[in-house]
């Protein structure tokens, strides 16, 4: 087998004793700590006895092993437990709202590269500059903004002093109709659909939330892109381009560029890590339908089996974008796979 | 050809302006080698890089001109130096895997530069690269387009990166430390292989080098840098025989060569007579087939195969060979710092290999067996003072407190020649050599019986290695050391040791008096390595032939 | 005698003389100093001096723009919002403090151990972490808290556990390079004990990165318990606290209230700021390196 062929085949076998880690903290916030699951399973209405009836139904006098053979083989099957407050299998309720958030993340982190990673690579090759110091301000002020914060302040100022934005109450205004759906994306479906006036209702409902999003996430990768740049061109390998004659677009992009985008990529499992806490804070504060302010109405109502849900689902896609970084990684760098200890 | 006058650089800092080369003036003809020696901080690569206008941010050209085939280099437009750079003049560098594009083939970064010189279109590109390839004489040299760097040996990318200065036939070549960091036998080949390539294509080089004898082999003439100024320039035989400048003069005699006593590579003046030490007859240390096996990734990896030596009282040991040889594993197995696969290390009669590593710190021989590591600022933690290192020891294995420990600390340091107000430094406020000789105090607080120096001048200049190297042969009578002194310069061991082993592959090749292994090698490795040092002309003899000849002129 | 006392004044000298070294060389540092202990003071003192009880309701004051009496305004309930937010001051630090107090003490264990003497305890080590890392992190902190219980203490130890690798992954690495490095050798030679080797000679190098993981973690733990806060868990009104005022004020910056939620909103940003900007002062300080 290849080296590369090697590295990605282990990279997939890397992810499992995670999933299985994953599965088992999963297992222990649900069963094994302090407080009594089947008061939260029976809901905030419940008295003793349906207390005791849903301890006998959920397994929960059994050995806590068997509980996990019980809880794996559960997962195995799709099986999440029904949310208290919808009625309906928590499975089927992440789906319906996962578009929702996937799509905002999307749009934040679009966004966000498309200006952290040219206003990195500017201030790294412009250092002492204007660019570079514009650069400093934003990734110190950007780490310092809470999201919801930020969220909020966008509101007031583009929603109730200047009227630009639409009411922040979810993805559409309740003038239009959903389009109809296809892949849960409404931009992508209103396309599908040929409606350009959902379209551009479904955008102007995404800017602000994307905006507080991308704001959140620019600082970090602007800070990598910078700091991998500058290490990148003080680099031997930049000298000897130099040397040789190689154009400054050619020394700068083909090979200082290149090299940095690998510390950015694996900086942006980090990112990702920080948007998917973050989406739940922006979500509330849009009245997003997404699964984030599916888990706050679910953490108001006590509903258990909804929260539970909610955080292995995140862990799941969380794990997936590592696995596609590692991966995406592993076909940029050559020395991946090889000696490297 | 190349014509400097008065050139000036200085870069910006944030303590103000700092002039790094301060108007150096030189000539350079068609086909001549020129060597610009000097040691660190000279302003040496400097200048090479201001020739290439490839300064690091903040350096500027201050003044003075560069004149190349009658276009000033140190005020040409950016555009012209883009033509100039790779194809008049081009350079190879120090660190040669460093200096390639890690994640780039070596074959398509060669491509890169012919095609931004116009010598090469796609549909060639691939093949002009493997003939420049071919043309550094790299074997296979089809394989070796396709592979990255870090799938070269340093040799191998120093290579690669010389076919890529050669590719679009430069007339200049700036070799900046090109074998710096390689091993002497490597050196000697990548050397040989610039220095005829070069001749062939009729082109003119300049060596920059801290190594005077490298220098003096390969080049016709010598510049000699000191704070940033040329102070002599002269053909290179003459430089070595008859230096007229004090500095050169003390580098001249710093260089380690055949046939120079430890006490001539001091200047003149400082050359008091060395008191000779005694070699005792009892074994102080016995090594007895040792091995070392590390468990690797591709099965076990041999590093040390089975060796056995003597170490008597009083005597010392060079241990000799290339990197990856297994002298490092050896001298941590001695020092006890390592535990060996198998084998026996006696020591003052008893086997101190039976005891692992980790219980011998707590055995009171502890302090009988100690060690000169081999980068002195790494050695030192950042986060000590001078004197809290040298006292580390004793703290910790003696009952020597308060002002006894303040004065045995001072005693110490000025038997190591540190003046005792630097004790309270830390070491990145020390230099080079300062932090040698806090290195060598603190080995030898304990007044071990055993010390190991693990290429203790390896990164010091020669002339502060010839001050350490001097120390440390006095220490040696002073306190009745043995010594094992680690190397991978034969020449430098022989001036130091009455005795010479030399590794190869985790095995010992050759072993005896230092005289003999150096005049009458019988391996033939011992011979390769005696052959690659860099030869200087001899300076007893060629210096009288010089100075016969002048005064006959006058 | 006169010597040892002499010895430690110069010390002491020397360690004061750095400090204002490293105070007065950078002048953001010497800002962010000063507003931390602008922090500190309020944190202390806050609930002493503010002019009115954080916790009084008066509907007949409710959302009163910010004037000469009511510096922040009132909130909906016609309590005040300056007295209110420079109160939260103490629970909000606290919070953050105490959370990285425990992930710094428990990270630098774990990751020095790992580090230091690799193999099986390394491998362990690493998939633990790997799999608290798996979770998005204020996810994972969300999940804690709805388990364990929807208290205070529950948020410092969310906040700790997530914050834990990062710890113990620097300075697994920062020891891990130094473990080979001349001076652990030479530690080693000079009679140091593996442990005495790692604890005196080896950690503390670690120390300079550990100060700007700490200052920026300090930023993160107050955003997270805040974040936590603002979606309901943790601290509950009417307790003042910056996440839950802001989300208390999110509902009526719709209808032109902003300052129920931009004060205590700006307070938050400020404290993540200061802590932002301190770190490379705090390395500067531990970092002998910096002393000329």
């Amino acid at each position: 087998m290849s080296g590369p062929a090697r590295a990605v085949g282990s990279r997939l076998l890397q992810t499992i004793p995670v999933i299985v880690g994953v599965v088992v903290i999963s297992f222990i916030l649900t069963r094994a700590l302090p407080g009594d699951p089947a008061v939260y399973f029976a809901g905030a209405m419940a008295d003793a006895e349906s207390i005791e009836q849903v301890r006998r139904e959920l397994g929960l006098d059994k050995p806590l092993m068997t509980q996990f053979v019980v809880y794996v083989g559960d997962l195995l099957r799709g099986d999440f437990g029904n949310a208290v407050s919808t009625g309906q299998p928590v499975l089927t309720d992440l789906a319906t709202r996962l578009p929702a958030s996937l799509e905002l993340t999307i749009c934040a982190l679009v966004l966000s590269c498309l200006v952290a990673i040219p206003l990195g690579v500017l201030a790294a090759v412009r250092q002492g500059s204007w660019v570079d110091h514009l650069c400093r301000v934003i990734v110190t002020a950007g780490v310092s903004l809470p999201t919801f914060f930020t969220g909020i302040l966008l509101v007031y100022v583009f929603y109730y002093l200047l009227g630009w934005a639409p009411a922040p109450l979810g993805r559409l205004d309740f003038i239009y109709l959903d389009p109809p759906r296809v892949t849960g994306f409404h931009l992508i479906d209103s396309v599908i659909a040929r409606d350009a006036e959902t379209f551009w209702a479904t955008a102007r409902q995404l800017i602000l939330p994307t905006i507080t999003l991308a704001l959140f996430t620019l600082a970090p990768i602007a800070r990598m892109t910078r700091a991998a740049m500058l290490q990148a061109l003080s680099s031997d390998y930049i000298r000897t381009a130099r040397a040789a004659g190689l154009s400054r677009r050619k020394v700068i992009f083909g090979y200082g560029l290149r090299n940095a985008l690998l510390p950015v990529v694996t900086t942006l499992g980090m990112v990702f890590s920080f948007v998917l806490g973050a989406i739940v804070l922006v979500e509330k504060v849009f009245a997003w339908p997404g699964i984030g302010s599916y888990a706050v109405e679910a953490l108001i109502a006590s509903d258990y089996a909804a929260v539970q849900g909610f955080v292995l689902t995140m862990a799941l896609l969380f794990v997936v974008l590592n696995l596609v970084i590692d991966l995406s990684y592993t076909l940029i760098d050559p020395r991946v796979g090889f000696g490297a200890k | 050809m190349l014509s400097i006058k008065d050139l000036a650089v200085s870069f910006t800092t944030r303590k103000g302006e700092v002039e790094a080369v301060r108007g150096i003036s030189f000539d350079l003809a068609k086909g001549e080698t020129l060597g610009i020696v000097g040691e660190s901080g000279s302003g040496k690569s400097v200048t090479s890089y201001a020739l290439m206008r490839i300064l690091d941010a903040g350096g500027r050209i201050k003044a003075g001109s560069a004149e190349y085939d009658g276009q000033d280099l140190a005020v040409a437009a950016e555009r012209d130096m883009l033509n100039i750079r790779g194809r008049e003049i081009s350079m190879i560098f120090q660190n040669p895997r460093a200096a390639l594009n890690p994640i780039r083939k070596v074959g398509h970064q060669l491509e890169d530069v012919l095609r931004m010189h116009a010598q090469a279109v796609a549909s060639d590109a691939k093949r002009k690269a493997i003939e420049a390839l071919e043309a550094v004489r790299i074997r296979d040299a089809q394989a070796r387009y396709e592979a990255y760097p870090f799938e070269l040996s340093g040799g191998m990318c120093q290579r690669v990166v010389f076919a890529i200065a050669l590719a679009c036939n430069p007339r200049l070549l700036i070799a900046d430390e090109p074998t710096t960091g390689l091993d002497i036998t490597t050196q000697k080949a990548v050397m040989d292989l610039v220095r005829d390539l070069t001749r062939d294509r009729n082109m003119s080089s300049v060596l920059i080098t801290h190594d005077l004898g490298l220098a003096a082999e390969y080049c016709d003439r010598l510049a000699v840098m000191k704070d940033g100024l040329i102070v002599e320039t002269g053909p290179s035989a003459e430089i070595f025989s008859a230096p007229q400048h004090a500095y050169t003069r003390k580098l001249v005699d710093a260089t380690p060569r055949p046939g120079a006593q430890l006490r001539n590579l001091l200047p003149a003046e400082q050359r008091t007579p060395l008191t000779p030490h005694t070699v005792g007859e009892k074994p102080l240390f016995e090594v007895k087939d040792l091995f070392k096996t590390y468990a690797g990734k591709a099965g076990p990896v041999h590093a040390v195969k089975g060796i056995s030596f003597s170490v008597f009282e009083g005597q010392s040991v060079g241990l000799v060979g290339e990197s990856g040889c297994g002298k490092s594993t050896t001298s941590s197995m001695l020092v006890r710092l390592l535990d060996p696969t198998s084998g026996q290390i006696v020591f003052d009669g008893s086997d101190i290999a039976s005891i692992t590593a980790d219980e011998f710190v707590r055995d009171p021989r502890r302090s009988d067996v100690q060690m000169v590591f081999q980068d002195a600022t790494d050695s030192l933690n950042p986060r000590d003072t001078a004197r809290r290192a040298i006292s580390d020891p004793i703290l910790r294995m003696s009952k020597l407190r308060g002002s006894a420990l303040v004065a045995r600390v001072e005693e110490l340091a000025s038997l190591c020649g540190l003046p005792t107000n630097l004790l309270d430094r830390f070491p990145h406020q020390l230099s080079g050599g300062q932090k040698a000789r806090v290195g060598i105090a603190r080995a030898i607080a304990l007044d071990p019986k055993f010390l190991i120096l693990d290429e203790p001048t390896a990164a010091l200049d020669v002339s502060i290695q010839a001050v350490v190297l001097n120390l440390l042969a006095d220490l040696r009578t002073r306190l009745g050391m043995t010594y094992l002194f680690v190397s991978h310069d034969l020449h430098v061991v022989r001036l130091l040791c009455d005795y010479v082993i030399v590794m190869q592959a985790g095995e010992i090749v050759e072993q005896g008096p230092a005289h003999k292994v150096m005049d009458t090698p019988q391996h033939p490795y011992t011979r390769t390595l005696l052959s690659a040092a860099p030869k200087p002309p001899n300076i007893e003899s060629s210096s009288l032939v010089a100075r016969v000849e002048r005064a006959a002129a006058e | 005698m006169t010597d040892i006392t002499q010895i430690s004044e110069r010390k002491q000298n020397s360690a004061f003389s750095h400090l204002t070294y490293v105070l007065r060389e950078n002048p953001v540092t010497l800002l962010s100093f000063a507003m931390f202990g602008l922090f500190i003071f309020q944190a202390f003192f806050g609930a002493m001096l503010v002019p009115f009880d954080p916790l009084a309701t008066n509907s007949a004051n409710a959302l009163q723009p910010p004037n000469a009496t009511h510096w922040f305004g009132t909130d909906n309930l016609g309590r005040d919002v300056f007295s209110r937010v420079v109160v939260a001051t103490r629970l909000d630090l606290t919070i953050s403090v105490l959370a990285v107090a425990i992930s710094f003490v428990i990270g630098s264990v774990l990751g020095a151990v790992a580090g230091y003497w690799g193999g099986w305890i390394d491998g362990v080590l690493n998939r633990l972490l790997d799999t608290i890392m798996a979770f998005p992190l204020f996810v994972l902190a969300m999940g804690i808290v709805a388990a364990l219980g929807n208290t205070v203490e529950n948020i410092i130890y969310a906040t700790a556990l997530i914050n834990i690798p990062f710890y113990a992954r620097l300075v697994r690495a920062e020891v891990n390079i130094r473990r080979e490095a001349g001076f652990a050798l030479a530690a080693r030679l000079s009679g140091n004990s593996h442990i005495r080797t790692l604890a005196f000679h080896i950690f503390p190098n670690a120390l300079p990165p550990m100060m700007v993981q700490i200052s920026l973690n300090m930023g993160w733990a107050i955003l997270n318990a805040a974040g936590l806060s603002f979606i309901g868990l943790g601290v509950r009104p009417p307790t003042p606290e910056w996440g839950i005022m802001v989300a208390e004020g999110a509902n009526f910056i719709i209808s032109g209230h902003w300052w129920v939620a931009v004060f205590p909103g700006l307070w938050l940003m400020l404290a993540v700021f200061t802590f932002n900007l301190m770190g490379d002062g705090l390395r500067d300080i531990v970092d002998p390196r910096r002393r000329t």
